[in-house]
């Protein structure tokens, strides 16, 4: 049997987790250390296992890799089955990359105020523990090739998060923080949960239609992923169109909670804006990835003809939700959940580009769930950092940052070009791929979402323009410069974000591949240009060939 | 010899690279790794074109490619560089006059702690303008154009302790961005017409792909035209740029930015030759812009508001020389290069007198000043007999042949754009024969101690002064050089087409009439601001000039139209969001916690009630297997 690699990956943070929650009680700020250490290696060796996943996919092979399948409830063909494709392999890594960071910029953000209280002494772990959790749940719910284990890990990973939003807040929220951060808690679960239990509702539809077809083994139903699209594309399985619609429904709803999409997107500002920068991280760049990538895995692989029937009205939402998330944050006051609303902005371009039905859309937006992952990370962190500098979310708070401490404030612009999509950087090209991918299907929409640009100019820019420049304002003159911890943690994002830009073939090379499936799973083929150009010799172009209206003289 | 055209922008990049993450260690030295980026640069181009010019003409043109960039389906962006005779042009002024501005930069910047910086955001403007004008497909070319944007942005703003100047940095950024919107657009169009976006397939395809849209592709490139190079109604921006250190304004406005609309419009000539629409679009933008600048050049008490207002009028006769066609690309594009030096002359001459006066900016406060900065006074006098066309110097070969190639039109539009253009020269002798007078003529009218601290002005070192002198020569030579032979007509004929107009007045005639308007603007200013004293608190002026000051309401009516109902807008979504669609949900979750109160009754204790709901619950579940099987 050959080594259970993905297995692994995922087991790894899972284990991680229980020891650190495992660890005795730590009540000095030296033994505190322990736990962030182990949690830290934990996740450190995650990512090593996820680079080498990556670097053994193949991108010209299989659909899926490193598959593994182990039986599980056999009675209803659930197995706990794993594998990637180009689209799943790229976001385990980012999730991977992504955690250690975290953990490492969150470093303080959850030692006691107060050692010897009653939350005091295993707080600490628990906040560690708790990441590495739904680092595992996240994990697992990427690399799932069973349409149930999906389901459950997607459902399972909203107890821990759950817990981080609650419990963990970035003490610079008002009197009634912990009112607040409560609130967004439960609604967080409370939105969650909804769109998830709608979720089974479909899941288990979709089962009995396959115990129907009998696509399981023995003439059972089944769970597994591949078959059944296989099946629902070689038309084995034909789901009549009208519950097709309400299953695509079903499944759609639960990914459109966590994605979000306008107008179910109102739990996310409270989420990001109570919780931790770091939880806030989590949130935005890692587990609401699962829910466009399940949209682009399930909703199309299962219901390609719903999906073409649903798309259009789901590109309305999505180009809706791309400017009133940019509108929105032009309004904030608080940091945080202005970069909350920009969030929603860009998840309005994810699922644009997915529904777009196009390579370059489909490609664009994976790239997208992995750019938008680390130019929010390092726009969180850095205002995380300067939040716990000066204990205020408010924008009016701050001023003149650039002026005491330079560095912070060249990388939380870094980061606000990033989000604005400067090209250079990576998030430039995925957007623009899926402008481009929507352009070719949907000019007028395509049209109507480039006006995001400017909007994301304006809320970057001007949310730079009142925190870093300007005069220094009170209770920013004794602001420290990023620490070594600190610029450890931005650094390799701003490497990333450079080298993605400037050099995006090798992950557009593994994603390549799987969109090509996908495309053909939902039978849709890109739309010709109108004239093609064959392929010129450069130096035919010059103008003084071509035939002007105003003649040519020689 | 082609493995250079990547040093091109590899040598500044690595300089801005360097002097940013380079850290304090660099600040003794950064000035001058600075300016060796940029001369570097300038080296490799003078060689490229040594190189260029010993080959035939239709040799000229080299392409490299690079690397493959965003490969995905149909979609192929490539690095990948393209020099020939135009980007060549722009790659000898981009470094030459940069690498001028960063030797008079080494001393105008000589106090200022963050110096390095400076050269870092410098170096960095360098290479994204080189990269736009080098890039052999219009992706690339959008990396260099924002590029320019962001440079610019940290440039404008790089005072940032002060507002105003942080304001004017953002203020130019999202500007351009909405010009950005249209070269997206532009983009996105060719690809869904020909599938590619590379200059070579695009432009020899571009006739497959009928008139309208051509003439869409063309309006938005235009557009993006605009942003960059504040063209009427994207202007805004370039006033309050001034914020800015004065080299940047110099570089902003002669070598880099403004130009890159010009070259631009001028690349896409195949689009815009077989969309005569769009043509006629770019011709009234440069028409207006070209009055509206002059208008507000003359209004301006600010020396570098002034010249602000001066640029974006010749930006506008290039604009509408570009609009013309085959009959003006390559006068649009001499009068860039000729512009550029003695633009650049004028900025870093404004930014010397700035240097002596304690950085004043009002030329109310100026006056008599050629006693005291003599070769700041020479040399910013060439510069401006260069700009008002005085006979023999450089502005009077370039802008004389954009006027010709104006009446060239024919028709009714030729003798308004004919018109259009002799005014222009008329009101550009009159604003800067009055800067001139109110600079460095007349009686001395500086502040006093009492009203501040009274400058003592002096000649600028050598390390600006060399700069000005270089660009002076440039001044008064390059025009008459281009124009010999008709040298830099051909030069360029390859790459951008060339017809001769049918102009219903003779060359001759052209010039007397625009000589005689020149004339008419200098006797004018000097009536006005030579033969009497000027007044130190601005006159309070016609309802023209006042409306000129505030740069013809500009910002007034963005603010009416854009800003104004934005806010709005932006703070009643903000109540709706939380009001409504949150409020929405709050409400659905109150009704559950009321309903689920109620439910709580249900729990009874009763086992007859139990028993009930069971039954219930096993008779819904009986019908739905029912209905299951029988779907």
């Amino acid at each position: 049997m050959p080594f259970p690699l993905l297995t692994v990956t995922a087991a790894v943070p899972a284990v991680g987790a229980v020891v650190t929650a495992a660890l005795p009680a730590a009540t000095t700020a030296a033994r505190r250390r322990t736990p962030k250490a182990v949690a830290l290696a934990f996740s450190a060796a995650t990512l090593a296992l996820a680079a080498v996943a990556t670097a053994r996919f193949d991108p010209g092979g299989d659909r899926y890799q490193l598959t593994e399948s182990y039986t599980w409830i056999r009675s209803f063909g659930i197995s706990f089955s794993l594998g990637v494709d180009g689209i799943g392999v790229v976001l385990a890594l980012l999730t991977a990359v992504l955690v250690p960071l975290v953990m490492l910029a969150s470093w303080h953000d959850a030692d006691p105020e107060d050692p010897h209280s009653f939350e005091g002494p295993r707080r600490t772990q628990g906040f560690f523990a708790l990441v590495l959790a739904v680092e595992a749940m996240v994990l697992v719910s990427f690399l799932s090739t069973d349409v149930f284990l999906f389901y459950v890990f997607f459902e399972a990973m909203l107890i821990p998060m759950y817990f981080l939003i609650g419990g963990f807040g970035d003490r610079a929220g008002g009197p009634d923080a912990a009112r607040q951060r409560s609130y967004a808690a439960v609604k967080f679960l409370l939105y969650n949960l909804v769109g998830g239990l709608v979720m089974l509702a479909a899941v288990v539809g979709l089962y009995t239609l396959t115990a129907r077809a009998g696509l399981g083994s023995g003439g059972g139903g089944t769970f597994d992923l591949a078959t059944i699209t296989r099946a629902v594309s070689d038309g084995k399985l034909a789901i009549d169109p009208t519950v097709g619609k309400a299953l695509f429904l079903g499944f759609f709803f639960a990914f459109a909670v966590k994605a979000p999409l306008w107008p179910l997107h109102t739990w996310l500002p409270n989420a990001m804006g109570e919780s931790t920068a770091g939880t806030a991280v989590l949130i935005t760049a890692v587990v609401d990835k699962v829910g466009t990538f399940a949209m682009l895995r399930y909703c199309l692989g299962l219901f390609p003809d719903a999906s073409t029937y649903f798309a259009p009205a789901i590109l309305v939402l999505s180009v809706v939700g791309i400017l009133y998330g940019a509108l929105l944050a032009v309004g904030q006051k608080d940091i945080k959940r202005l970069v909350a609303y920009a969030s929603i902005s860009h998840f309005g371009f994810i699922i644009l580009g997915i529904f777009a039905m196009t390579t370059q859309g489909q490609s664009g937006a994976t790239l997208y769930m992995v750019n938008h992952g680390i130019s929010t990370a390092v726009l969180m962190l850095v205002a995380g950092f300067l939040i716990s500098r000066r204990g205020s979310r408010l924008i009016a708070d701050f001023g003149g940052v650039q002026k005491v401490a330079p560095v912070l404030a060249g990388t939380f612009l870094v980061g606000g070009l990033a989000t604005l999509s400067l090209p250079g950087l990576a998030p430039f090209v995925s957007e623009f791929l899926v402008l481009v991918g929507t352009f070719t299907r949907y000019p007028a929409l395509g049209v109507v979402a480039t006006l995001g640009i400017v909007l994301a100019a304006l809320y970057v820019l001007v949310l730079y323009q009142r925190t870093m420049t300007g005069p220094v304002r009170e209770g920013v003159g004794s602001m420290a410069d990023l620490r070594v911890r600190e610029v450890a943690v931005v650094a390799p994002l701003i490497v990333l974000l450079v080298v993605l830009g400037v050099y995006p073939k090798p992950v557009a090379d593994i994603v390549n591949p799987a969109v090509g499936a996908t495309m053909a799973d939902v039978h849709r083929t890109d739309p010709k240009p109108a004239h093609p150009a064959a392929e010129q010799p450069w130096f035919s172009y010059t103008t003084a060939g071509t035939d002007s209206p105003g003649g040519v003289a020689k | 010899m082609n493995a250079l055209i990547p040093v091109l922008v590899a040598a500044p990049l690595a300089g801005a690279a360097l002097l940013l993450l380079g850290g304090r260690r660099l600040d003794r030295l950064g000035h001058w790794l600075g300016l060796l980026a940029s001369t570097a640069s300038f080296a490799a181009g003078a060689a490229l074109f040594a190189h260029m010019l010993a080959q035939p003409a239709d040799q000229r043109p080299v392409h490299q490619h690079l690397y493959s960039w965003v490969p995905v389906g149909g979609f192929q962006a490539d690095v990948g560089f393209q020099l020939d005779q135009l980007s060549m042009t722009f790659v000898l002024l981009i470094t030459g006059v940069g690498s001028l501005i960063h030797l008079y930069s080494v001393g105008y910047m000589a106090h200022d702690e963050r110096r390095r910086r400076f050269f870092g955001y410098l170096n960095l403007f360098l290479a994204a303008m080189l990269l736009l004008v080098l890039a052999d497909n219009y992706l690339l070319l959008y990396v260099g154009w924002e590029g320019v944007g962001l440079a610019s942005y940290l440039l404008i703003g790089f005072w940032q302790h002060k507002p105003s100047a942080a304001t004017a940095a953002k203020k130019a950024f999202i500007v351009n961005r909405v010009g950005d919107v249209g070269l997206s657009i532009a983009i996105m169009l060719m690809f869904a017409q020909f599938g590619s976006f590379a200059f070579g397939p695009v432009f020899a395809t571009a006739g497959d792909a009928g008139e309208g849209k051509l003439t869409a592709i063309g309006l938005m490139l235009l557009l993006a035209a605009c942003g960059k190079s504040a063209q009427v109604p994207l202007q805004s921006w370039l006033g309050d740029a001034m914020e800015g250190p004065t080299p940047v304004s110099a570089l902003i406005h002669a070598a880099t930015m403004v130009t890159a609309g010009v070259y631009l419009i001028t690349r896409s000539a195949a689009i815009f030759n077989l969309a005569p629409d769009a043509q006629l679009v770019v011709v009234c933008v440069g028409a207006v812009t070209l009055l509206f600048g002059a208008v507000v050049g003359c209004a301006k008490d600010d020396i570098k508001k002034a010249l602000a207002g001066s640029t974006m009028s010749q930006i506008g006769y290039m604009v509408l020389a570009a609009g013309l066609g085959p009959v003006g690309y390559a006068f649009a594009i001499m009068h860039l290069v000729t512009h550029g030096f003695f633009k650049a002359g004028l900025f870093l001459g404004a930014g010397s007198v700035m240097h002596g006066m304690d950085d004043e900016v009002d030329m109310r406060h100026y006056g008599g000043l050629r006693k005291y900065m003599p070769v700041t006074f020479v040399t910013f006098g060439l510069g401006y007999l260069a700009i008002i066309g005085f006979p023999g110097l450089s502005g009077f070969w370039s802008k004389d042949r954009i006027i010709e190639a104006a009446f060239a039109k024919g028709g009714t539009e030729g003798w308004i754009l004919g018109a259009v253009t002799l005014v222009g020269a008329a009101v550009t002798a009159f604003y800067m024969t009055r800067v001139m007078l109110m600079t460095f003529f007349g009686e001395k009218r500086w502040r006093t101690d009492a009203e501040g601290r009274e400058p003592h002005p002096h000649e600028s070192p050598a390390v600006m002064t060399v700069p000005m002198v270089v660009l002076a020569v440039g001044s008064v030579l390059a025009g008459g050089l281009f124009a010999l032979n008709n040298a830099f007509l051909h030069w360029l004929e390859p790459i951008t087409g060339h017809a001769e107009g049918d102009s219903p007045l003779s060359p001759v005639a052209v010039s007397g009439l625009t000589l005689a308007c020149v004339a008419a603007g200098v006797a004018w200013a000097w009536a006005v601001y030579g033969r009497q004293p000027v007044p130190v608190t601005p006159p309070v002026g016609s309802a023209l000039t006042r409306a000129a000051r505030r740069d013809l309401l500009q910002d007034d009516i963005n603010h009416a139209v854009l800003v104004r109902p934005g806010e709005y807008l932006t703070r009643g979504l903000v109540y709706a969001d939380s009001k409504g669609l949150d409020g929405f949900v709050n409400g659905l979750a109150a009704a559950v916690g009321g309903l689920s109160g109620r439910m709580r009754r249900l729990q009874n204790g009763f086992v007859r009630s139990y028993a009930l709901s069971m039954f219930g619950g096993a008779a819904v579940l009986v019908a739905t297997t029912l209905l299951m099987r029988s779907v």
